[in-house]
Parts: C-alpha cells; sequence; structure tokens
C-alpha cells in the first residue's frame, strides 16, 4: 500500500480493504522502523490513530471526502494545537501553539490523518536540513547524503514512503530543492496562494506553503486543500481556486517551454544538465516547443535574496524574546540580560548569521545600500521573468546545480551552500509558481526537473508535469531498501 | 568589504543576540564575505527603478477597526516561561 496514490488509497479505503486505523498504524510502524532517517520532530500517533478512527465513522456512514482517512505530515513550521510545534530551533523546543494554521486546519476539515510533525532546517534557514536542532536528516537514496532543505524531512519522508504525502514551505527553494534531492513531487505556489497564517514567518515577502507527493496528480489534489483566500492572512490572495486536478489529462501540444540560458552556463554538473535535456526532450515528443530565453538578472538573485531574506528574517525573529513563549535563560539579571542570553543560547549558528546579516542590512547608513539596493534589483529580476512570459507559457531548467550533497560536505562553508540556490530563489524573489518534478538519476542520485509559470497558473504546471509522469517513471521509483 | 570583530559585537548587540566570544571572528569573516557577494548588486544601474516589496505590488489589505480576537490570555499565558496574576514576568526593569 506504500506506493498508491492518494486516490488509490481513497478507493482502497471505500472499497473496505483496509480501514484508516489499519492504514495509519502500518504508516506509524513504518515511520518507527526507520527512524534513523531522522524525518520527524514529532510523531503524533494517539492522535493519529483518534483522527483516523472518526475518519472510519465518516467513510461508512458516507460522509468522506477525499483524503478523508489518508495519512499526511506537516512541516513542524506548521502550528498545530496540542501537539509540539518547533520550528527545528531549541527556541521552540518546548512550544506548543495554543491554535492551528489554516492549512492544518483545511487538512483537519478534509478529514485527513496527521501523523506527525516534520524535521526541517531551523526556522526554514538552510539548503541540507544540517540546522535542524534536531539532527540532519538522511536522504534515503543514500543515506550518506543529505535529503536538501529546509523541508527535508518532508521530502525525505515521502522519498522513503513514511507518508503518502507532506506540506512543505519554500522562501528561497526550500520545498522544490530537497524535492529534486529525494526524487519526489513538490509545488511551491504563487505567493498568497496559500494562507499562511499560523506557518512560522522567515521572510514575509517571500514565504509560501506547498505540497510534496510522490505525483502531480496527489500534488494537485493537496493543493485543493491547502490553497484559498484567508482572512487571518494579510498576503492572502483573495481570488477563486481552480480545480487543480481537473485539467491534469489536457494535450501539451503547442506548449511553449523556455530554456533560460542562465540556467544552463557554468556551474551546472553536467551529467544533471543531460538529465534535463533528456527530459526536455521528452516534451518535445509531447508536441511541446523549446525556445532559449534570457534571465539577463538571474545572477544577481543570490546577492539580492542573502540581503531581503535574512533582513525580514531578523525583524521576524525580534519576537523570540524569552518572555511570551519559547526559550527563556536561567537566571537574568536585567531585561536585556534576559533578551541576549535566552535569544543567544537558543538559536543555532545560522540562523545567528542572518540575524546579524539583516540586522547590519538594515542598520542606519546600510539600509539604502543593501535592502533599498536590493529591493531595486528584485524588481529588474522580477521583470525578467514578465517579460520572458510573454513569449513562452513556461520556464524549465535544473532545481539544483548538483545531485544530493555529503552530509556535513558544505557546512563549514555558509556562501557554498547558499550558492547552490542559485535556480530556486528568483521565482521567490518574483513571487511565481514552480514545481520540481523527478527526471531521473545521476550515480542512483535523483535529478530535479523545474518548471516555472506565469502567476496562479499552478494548474497549468500540475498538468504539464503529470502529462510527463504519463510517460515516464522517474517519480514511481523506491529506494533500495524502502520498497 | 569587511567586518571588524567590533562592528560585529555591535550589530550582535543590536540585535539583543548572545554570540559567545569565541565565535565573533568567524561570524566577522562569513558576514564580510556575504557582504563581498553583495556588492554584484551595486554594479547595476537602478536609478530609475522603483523598489519591490511585494512581489505583485500588492497593497496591505485593509479591514474594518474592530476587534475579531477573542480574549485568550490564559490560553496565551499557559505557554509562557513566567507569569503571576495574569501578567508576563521579566527582570526588574524600573527600580
Amino acid at each position: 500500500m506504500y506506493n498508491k496514490t492518494i486516490t488509490e488509497l481513497a478507493k482502497d479505503l471505500r472499497a473496505g480493504d483496509y480501514s484508516s486505523v489499519e492504514l495509519t498504524q502500518a504508516y506509524l510502524e513504518r515511520i518507527k522502523k526507520h527512524k534513523t532517517l531522522n524525518c520527524f520532530i514529532t510523531v503524533a500517533e494517539e492522535q493519529a490513530l483518534e483522527t483516523a478512527k472518526i475518519a472510519d465513522t465518516k467513510l461508512s456512514s458516507g460522509e468522506a471526502s477525499l483524503l478523508t482517512g489518508i495519512p499526511i505530515a506537516q512541516k513542524d513550521i506548521f502550528c498545530t494545537q496540542g501537539i509540539k510545534t518547533t520550528c527545528g530551533s531549541k527556541m521552540l523546543d518546548n512550544f506548543t501553539a495554543p491554535y492551528n494554521a489554516t492549512v492544518v486546519e483545511n487538512f483537519n476539515n478534509a478529514g485527513a490523518v496527521m501523523l506527525g510533525k516534520l524535521n526541517m532546517d531551523e526556522f526554514a534557514m538552510g539548503s541540507s536540513n544540517e540546522t535542524s536542532f534536531y539532527g540532519a536528516v538522511k536522504n534515503p537514496w543514500d543515506t550518506g547524503t543529505v535529503p536538501g532543505g529546509s523541508s527535508g524531512g518532508s521530502a525525505s519522508a515521502v522519498a522513503a514512503q513514511l507518508t503518502p504525502a507532506a506540506t512543505g514551505t519554500d522562501t528561497g527553494g526550500s520545498i522544490r530543492q530537497p524535492a529534486a534531492l529525494c526524487g519526489i513531487t513538490g509545488l511551491k505556489p504563487t505567493y498568497g496562494r496559500v494562507s499562511r497564517y499560523g506557518m512560522i514567518a522567515f521572510a514575509s515577502s517571500l514565504d509560501q506553503a506547498g505540497p510534496m507527493a510522490r505525483s502531480a496528480e496527489d500534488a494537485a489534489l493537496l493543493l485543493q486543500t491547502m490553497s484559498g483566500f484567508d482572512t487571518k492572512d494579510s498576503t492572502s490572495v483573495d481570488r477563486s481556486v481552480p480545480d487543480y486536478s481537473a485539467g491534469l489529462n489536457n494535450s501539451l501540444e503547442g506548449l511553449k517551454i523556455g530554456l533560460p540560458k542562465e540556467f544552463f552556463s557554468e556551474g551546472l554538473n553536467n551529467d544533471v544538465a543531460k538529465t534535463i535535456e533528456t527530459a526536455v526532450n521528452e516534451y518535445q515528443k509531447m508536441g511541446a516547443e523549446i525556445k532559449e530565453v534570457s534571465l539577463p538578472n538571474m545572477k544577481l538573485s543570490i546577492p539580492v535574496y542573502y540581503v531581503i531574506a535574512p533582513a525580514e528574517c531578523s525583524a521576524n525573529l525580534s519576537r523570540y524574546d524569552g518572555v511570551r513563549y519559547g526559550y527563556r535563560c536561567k537566571d537574568p539579571v536585567d531585561l536585556t540580560d534576559l533578551y541576549i542570553r535566552s535569544r543567544g543560547e537558543a538559536f543555532g549558528d545560522e540562523v545567528k548569521r542572518r540575524i546579524l546579516m539583516g540586522t547590519y542590512a538594515l542598520s542606519a547608513g546600510y539600509y539604502d545600500a543593501y535592502y533599498i539596493k536590493a529591493q531595486k534589483v528584485r524588481r529588474l529580476i522580477s521583470e525578467d521573468f514578465n517579460k520572458v512570459f510573454s513569449e513562452v507559457d513556461v520556464l524549465m531548467g535544473p532545481v539544483s546545480p548538483s545531485t544530493a550533497f555529503g552530509l556535513g560536505e558544505k557546512t563549514d562553508d555558509p556562501i557554498e551552500m547558499y550558492l547552490a540556490d542559485i535556480y530556486t530563489i528568483a521565482v521567490n524573489l518574483a513571487g511565481l509558481p514552480a514545481m520540481s518534478v523527478p527526471a531521473g538519476f545521476v550515480d542512483n542520485k535523483p535529478v530535479g526537473l523545474q518548471i516555472i509559470g506565469n502567476y496562479f497558473k499552478e494548474d497549468h504546471l500540475l498538468n504539464i508535469a503529470h502529462q510527463y509522469q504519463q510517460a515516464t517513471n522517474w517519480h514511481q521509483q523506491t529506494p533500495k531498501g524502502f520498497e | 568589504m569587511s567586518l571588524t570583530t567590533e562592528e560585529v559585537k555591535k550589530i550582535a548587540y543590536l540585535a539583543r543576540l548572545g554570540i559567545a566570544e569565541k565565535d565573533v571572528a568567524a561570524y566577522a569573516k562569513d558576514l564580510s564575505s556575504i557582504l563581498d557577494l553583495m556588492t554584484q548588486m551595486s554594479e547595476t544601474d537602478t536609478d530609475s527603478v522603483k523598489p519591490m516589496a511585494h512581489p505583485m505590488d500588492q497593497n496591505q489589505r485593509l479591514r474594518a477597526d474592530s476587534a475579531t480576537e477573542p480574549n485568550q490570555r490564559e490560553l496565551f499565558q499557559a505557554i509562557a516561561p513566567q507569569v503571576e496574576s495574569g501578567l508576563y514576568l521579566v527582570p526588574k526593569v524600573i527600580d
């Protein structure tokens, strides 16, 4: 049952092949069996079984929705009432939110069963899941390598089939890069499509939540549940949600695909490049037209991102003051000591680096040179995308310049880690939707194809990904030892 | 561009962020190389470009100025490090 799609699981539940309680138990056992991957920070066994029981009643009385009784897991950045929410940080190791995030609430209303909370880079700052207070997550394809980050627990758990699907968040690539490195399907929606209420803030002009699953078909179902206007999130977009599954089988005849030349320049691993070319050829066979395009300012996305994201993070993380919730140092002598030591003792290295960077970029005398300058260049990057989307329907390229790298390989050099985000962060700066789709392997490690669409074209992206998954079976591969 | 250890200490204080004395030099080095990366931006002419604060240039949505949140003081204080009689406790600020 572990390799079934959500639609298949829903069918089996209705046919009575197994109950939601049995399905949930099976996944809980599997999570225990593969504990060494370190995917979960909290397993919500008791609550999951309770929800599954209710789901079984609803299934038998015919009140169920498609997701009723289907196990899922939440990235530990989403607040869950009554279940610890840590955001991968010592700061929130003792934090149980007094309310549910809207995304969590949406899944609860649909009757989905939450298996637990997934490991992640501390406050979603990282590209390898190694900054988590709860330790690194391992990639099931090669347990000596990273799963990517920051949604590393989500990607690894879906790849190892410890959950049929999971949620993630993407500020600079945190859904797409781990999805690519773990060989699963991930979608970062348009900025504002999914409510961020109860999703712990990192960089508020960039953060967006999305689904991580084993196929585009499943991702469509999850996105359907996650999306929608929410008055509790002031950045939520008031716009109707289309039926994401309706157009999955549309023909791709005449689809115009742009290949930004900047995605294929120096720094990209040759074998990854070849894998992406093969995937693009597959689209050509389906009737798509290919055109080379250019995003001339894309190279500036790294400096722009590493000004804007730290600046916004330094402001967002100022709420952790040791007063209202979270970690408090022992025996503070005065209020300043309370702030300084609580934050100093509970934040990890990468979070501190970014708070320092952001504080500097926002400080008097530097604000214009860094923050305003970055916001101006951000507009140029965004305009590059607007221009190419007048010529083509979607853009394709790699997600990551290489396959999964070794645990500990890049931890000594933060800059090297930042540079690996080159293909994902421009999308966040522009606020566009984008996907990572499994496109093959290099040395038995997965490679992800990135598909970038215009604003609110998630349905089209899912259609394009689904058609590829009808023609190929990369997304159905399972790592050895996790069959 | 390079930051001195003194500057790093000043920034850390502004952020009310404790960093160990032994780590200051490493942060100075890392931040300096991050700032080097930023200098790439200065080569681009942006004189006539408007700063972009929101990906779709949307303004913050307004709502009626009315109380929508119920008072849940006890619920919120249940997760606080130290409270007494409905108040959050911190070290003495005024003598």
